[in-house]
């Protein structure tokens, strides 16, 4: 008796013959060929099925979920760039307002305001925005080097501080240079640098680049130290010691061995830092402002301060162009995406250098500078705040007016100490709120990212899903506004215009968050793996269930950690949203800026301490959760 | 109660792969059936067609009398309502469920009453010898325990057909040894019709009522252990199964059941072969002399393997290697002069052209 092999391409199943021990062959029934109106029910039943899996119909929301909230509004940018507009006609009165036109990249790229509107500010924009990233990489490489590589003393404490002025907003340390270094340029009142040294200092120092680029670093530098630090830990120390074992020097280990492993996580350090301070308006509307010195993100403002928004929105396109260069240049240097993907700490035990003698003299430096970037800029912040007349240094001048002083005095425009001043408790919740729910839609829009993408990976749709997610990483904060209000101004089928109201908040935050949520849920899910899902499945349970029993419950620890960095990030918030407040969504972040704007310069500094407890206290709420942390919301 | 599956002309794609190529099987009531093959070959993708956690591009599927996947009718139940039970390689306990937990999450989508669940629990860990773990978390218990956990959970939901997929794979040697024994006994009390994946051939023969070895998509072969292990139906079975390798040589054939391998002449029972064939037999089909016998291949040990009950022994003639297993420890030693007689019986000879084994009238 020989084997069985099946050539047979029939319908019928070929019996099996298999031997006398009771296993009979059962025979399939025939396959009847069908008439086409069958055979229509039967793919159209295959289509419904198809569109009623969970990830197909995941995809499909999120898909029309961002086509709504980032396709569309891009859409409306450009078109409003290339049409006339209402207030065109003034200056060309043939202009046929909704007719297309290059008039607006004309002027803003050939024009006598060429320069002014747009080459200056992009000199400027990308000046501070180069320096900034360098001078971040040299901080943070090297905190990220001696946490993790190095037997200095206090590491561990260090790697815990190094991320503070992370959760402080950017521009906190902008106000406070410009308590302790400016001059008599703005406001008349002297600084603490005039008050102690006796001198004003010069205006390179006080204003401009220089100052935008340093607390621009001090505040970007934790991007290279999470990133950094993270390929450190990575890499296996067998391939450095194989190196050694080779004759290699230490030095030429570091060069030819550990520098190129950690080069991409160097690289999209680089993006990410260049791409935010290229975007960024608090830093240089505190700093560059006053003296003139205008970059892209405060162009952008400007123009739709004095309603010029075709104008804007070209500027906020140059923006994107440069972002987008960027990315591919660094895809082009490192290979696919491996930059934009975290690099998995898999926890090699690393080599560590011995310091010898240096030891502490490093950690005095790390120290001191810890104080610098933390406790100097808050304690400026606090002092100039209990000023009663800025400037004035005795202490007789100490008082708690801007606290709680009460209204109608002659300080800060007649307005109440701030803890009095109902306008700022209803702005604090309208800050809590946001930041709550934009954490709350974030998390959710990356779960159900997560799914789509996981369980359908390797389809187109998939692949859409994700592209689309990666799209507003490339639009830089202030960009993301002004796209907002392209769409919102005006109602846009059933949807109402949304401009002014607190929701187009939610919306535009939850927007510029949906490549961070989408990176994480996607590696959630990972985790989970798609096996633990079909054991539910095969158990019969609907998808509702598999999602109220097996998948949040596995993913929320990932979920608290992504809700405590979206609430952190959108409390600070500011570029993205100050084209889009009004007084009654105004939140912290962008009152503090109007305060400054206002010269009550004091008043924004309590405002900011404020802000800066509120996200202190939510970072300790949510951390007693379930292990949620800053660096694994960071991915790390 | 036993259910018989029939899987008729299934095809299943993934994008220009083809994974199932046109598959047709019958698994008979109450069956161990294994799908035996190398990794890639489609094994797991066919049962994941069967679990109905893939979409098939085509064919249909019969559990028992129940139609649950159709292409051409559009048909395809959701896996919890095919009334079968899968085993995942990797366990696929949740971790944030205890025991008890984990093994009521089916009940509970069944609505059982509380006394029925805590009575199909008790049974079904008492029959994986698992009873008073109910309140352990999976990652308190070792693979093996888990593996055993796994198992009870298919079995407190009594399905119909039980699906596992390499479910020993990750258990060390020595543990899979004892849950082999474990598993064709579950089978024997269950009675429920089993498909098994596994690319381990040892598991294959030893556990399955039926082996189906699969290639590319494709079925090669459905048999017993016993067929599949004696008469391959190809060069690609008789080369996948056995442990060490079956010998296949080139050989010519004559008449009188004459095959010329070289200048060495053997007697088959295939009366029908005729021109080039290659012959295969296995190395516990070869008897070793040392010293000459008549009609017996010449050759050198060239390397001896002892493993405690028998030992493999490599011998060469000119470049071409033979293996032979002795039973016990073997006085051969490296270099030693071997004559080597191959049983008749154990020789099954294939088309040169086709690779098919020409069948034995």
């Amino acid at each position: 008796m020989t084997g069985w092999t099946d050539s047979s391409k029939t319908d019928l199943p070929a019996p099996a013959t298999l031997p006398a021990d009771g296993m009979a062959a059962m025979a399939a029934p025939p396959v009847v060929p069908m008439p086409p109106a069958l055979r229509f029910v039967a793919s159209a039943r295959r289509f419904f099925r198809w569109l009623t899996r969970t990830e197909v119909i995941l995809s499909l929301i999120m898909l029309f979920l961002m086509f709504y909230m980032i396709i569309i509004p891009l859409y409306r940018m450009v078109m409003t760039t290339v049409t006339w507009q209402p207030r065109d006609v003034l200056s060309v009165p043939s202009a046929e307002v909704g007719g297309l036109t290059l008039y607006h990249y004309v002027r803003m790229l050939t024009g006598a305001l060429s320069r002014i509107y747009m080459f200056t500010p992009l000199q400027h924009s990308m000046v501070i925005a180069t320096g900034a990233t360098f001078l971040s990489l040299l901080i943070g490489g090297s905190l990220a080097w001696l946490v993790i590589r190095t037997d200095m003393p206090g590491r561990k404490l260090v790697n815990q501080l190094a991320l503070i002025p992370y959760i402080m907003p950017s521009w906190t340390l902008a106000q406070a240079w410009l308590v302790f270094f400016k001059n008599r340029l703005s406001g008349g009142t002297p600084g603490v640098f005039e008050y102690l040294v006796g001198k004003s200092p010069p205006n390179w120092l006080a204003y401009g680049p220089v100052p935008i680029m340093i607390c621009s670093a001090l505040h970007y530098y934790t991007f290279f130290f999470l990133f950094v630090s993270a390929a450190l830990m990575s890499i296996d120390s067998n391939l450095e010691e194989a190196g050694e074992l080779a004759g290699a020097t230490r030095r030429r280990i570091l060069r030819k061995i550990t520098f190129p492993l950690v080069l991409p996580a160097i690289l999209s350090g680089v993006i990410m830092t260049f791409s935010k301070v290229m975007g960024t308006f608090g830093g240089p509307n505190i700093l560059g402002t006053p003296v003139r010195y205008y970059v892209v993100a405060t162009m952008i403002r400007g123009s739709i301060g004095v309603g010029d928004k075709a104008d804007a929105f070209v500027l906020a396109i140059v923006l994107i162009l440069f972002s987008l260069i960027i990315i591919n240049l660094n895809q082009k240097l490192v290979g696919t995406r491996k930059s934009y993907e975290t690099i998995g700490g898999r926890g090699f035990v690393a080599q560590v250098s011995k310091l010898g003698n240096l030891k502490r003299v490093f950690l005095v430096c790390v120290i001191i500078f810890q104080i610098l970037v933390i406790v100097v800029p808050l304690g400026l912040l606090v002092w100039s705040s209990l000023m009663l007349q800025d400037g004035n240094y005795s202490l007789s001048n100490l008082s708690l007016q801007h606290w709680i002083g009460p209204r109608g005095t002659i300080y800060n425009h007649g307005e109440p100490g701030v803890l009095l001043n109902p306008k700022i408790w209803r702005t604090a919740w309208n800050s809590i709120r946001l930041a709550l729910s934009t954490a709350f839609f974030t998390a959710i829009f990356g779960i159900f990212i997560g799914y789509a993408v996981v369980k359908g990976r390797g389809t187109r749709l998939s692949k859409l899903v994700e592209q689309l997610a990666f799209i507003p990483y490339v639009i830089p904060g202030i960009a993301f506004g002004a796209v907002y209000i392209a769409m919102f101004v005006k109602p846009l089928g059933p949807i109402p215009a949304l401009y002014g109201t607190f929701m187009l908040l939610v919306v535009v935050s939850v927007a510029d968050k949906i490549p961070y949520s989408s990176r994480s849920g996607v590696s959630a899910m990972m985790q989970v793996g798609r096996e633990l899902e079909e054991a539910a499945q095969i158990s019969g349970a609907s998808v509702l269930r598999r999602f109220r029993a097996i998948i949040f419950p596995l993913t929320s620890a990932g979920f608290v950690s992504g809700f405590l960095l979206t609430f952190i990030t959108v409390m600070r918030e500011l570029s993205l949203i100050i084209l889009l407040v009004t007084p009654d969504t105004q939140v912290l972040a962008s009152q503090t800026m109007f305060y400054i704007e206002n010269g009550d310069g004091q008043m924004a500094n309590i405002v900011i301490l404020i802000l800066i407890s509120i996200v202190a206290v939510g970072n300790l709420i949510i951390s007693r959760f379930r292990g949620g942390s800053l660096k694994k919301g960071l991915g790390m | 109660m036993e259910t018989a599956i029939i899987i008729g002309n299934l095809t299943k794609k993934f994008g220009d792969v083809v994974a199932v190529d046109d598959f047709s099987l019958t698994i008979d009531p109450g069956a161990f059936l294994t799908l035996l093959g190398p990794s890639g070959c489609g094994k797991t993708t066919l049962l994941r067609c069967i679990a109905g956690l893939e979409d098939p591009d085509g064919g249909q599927i019969y559990i028992g009398d129940r139609l649950v996947f159709s292409h051409a009718r559009g048909i395809s139940l959701s896996p919890g309502h095919r009334d079968l039970g899968l085993v995942f390689q990797n366990y696929a306990l949740w971790p944030h469920m205890t025991v008890y937990k984990n093994m009521t999450f089916a009940l509970e989508v069944q609505k059982l009453s509380k006394a029925e669940m805590d009575k199909r629990v008790k049974d079904s860990l008492a029959e994986v010898q698992m009873e008073g773990y109910e309140d352990r978390y999976p990652r308190e218990m070792s693979g093996g325990q888990q593996q055993r956990i796994a198992l009870a959970r298919m079995l407190a939901y009594r399905p119909k057909v039980f699906l596992m997929d390499e479910p020993l794979s990750n258990l060390d040697a020595r543990l899979r040894m004892d849950m082999r024994g474990e598993l064709k006994h579950l089978h024997h009390i269950a009675k429920a019709t089993t498909v098994y994946v596994t690319h381990d051939q040892v598991e294959a023969l030893t556990m399955s009522s039926a082996i189906a070895v699969m290639k590319e998509g494709v079925l090669q072969q459905l048999g017993t252990p016993d067929e599949v292990y004696h008469y391959p139906a190809n060069l690609f079975v008789a080369d996948f199964i056995g442990n060490p390798k079956v010998n296949l040589l080139d050989g010519i054939a004559k008449a009188g059941n004459r095959v010329e391998i070289g200048r060495f002449a053997i007697s088959t029972n295939t009366d029908n072969a005729s021109g080039p064939v290659v012959v295969a037999i296995r190395p516990e089909d070869i008897t070793i002399s040392t010293v000459p016998v008549p009609d017996a291949l010449e050759c050198i040990a060239y390397s001896v393997l002892p493993s405690g009950a028998d030992t493999t022994i490599v011998a060469k003639v000119g470049r071409v290697e033979i293996t032979v297993t002795e039973p016990g420890t073997s006085k051969v030693a490296i270099d030693d002069q071997l004559w080597l007689q191959f049983d008749s019986d154990g020789i099954n000879l294939y088309s040169k052209d086709s690779g098919n084994l020409i069948p034995n009238q």
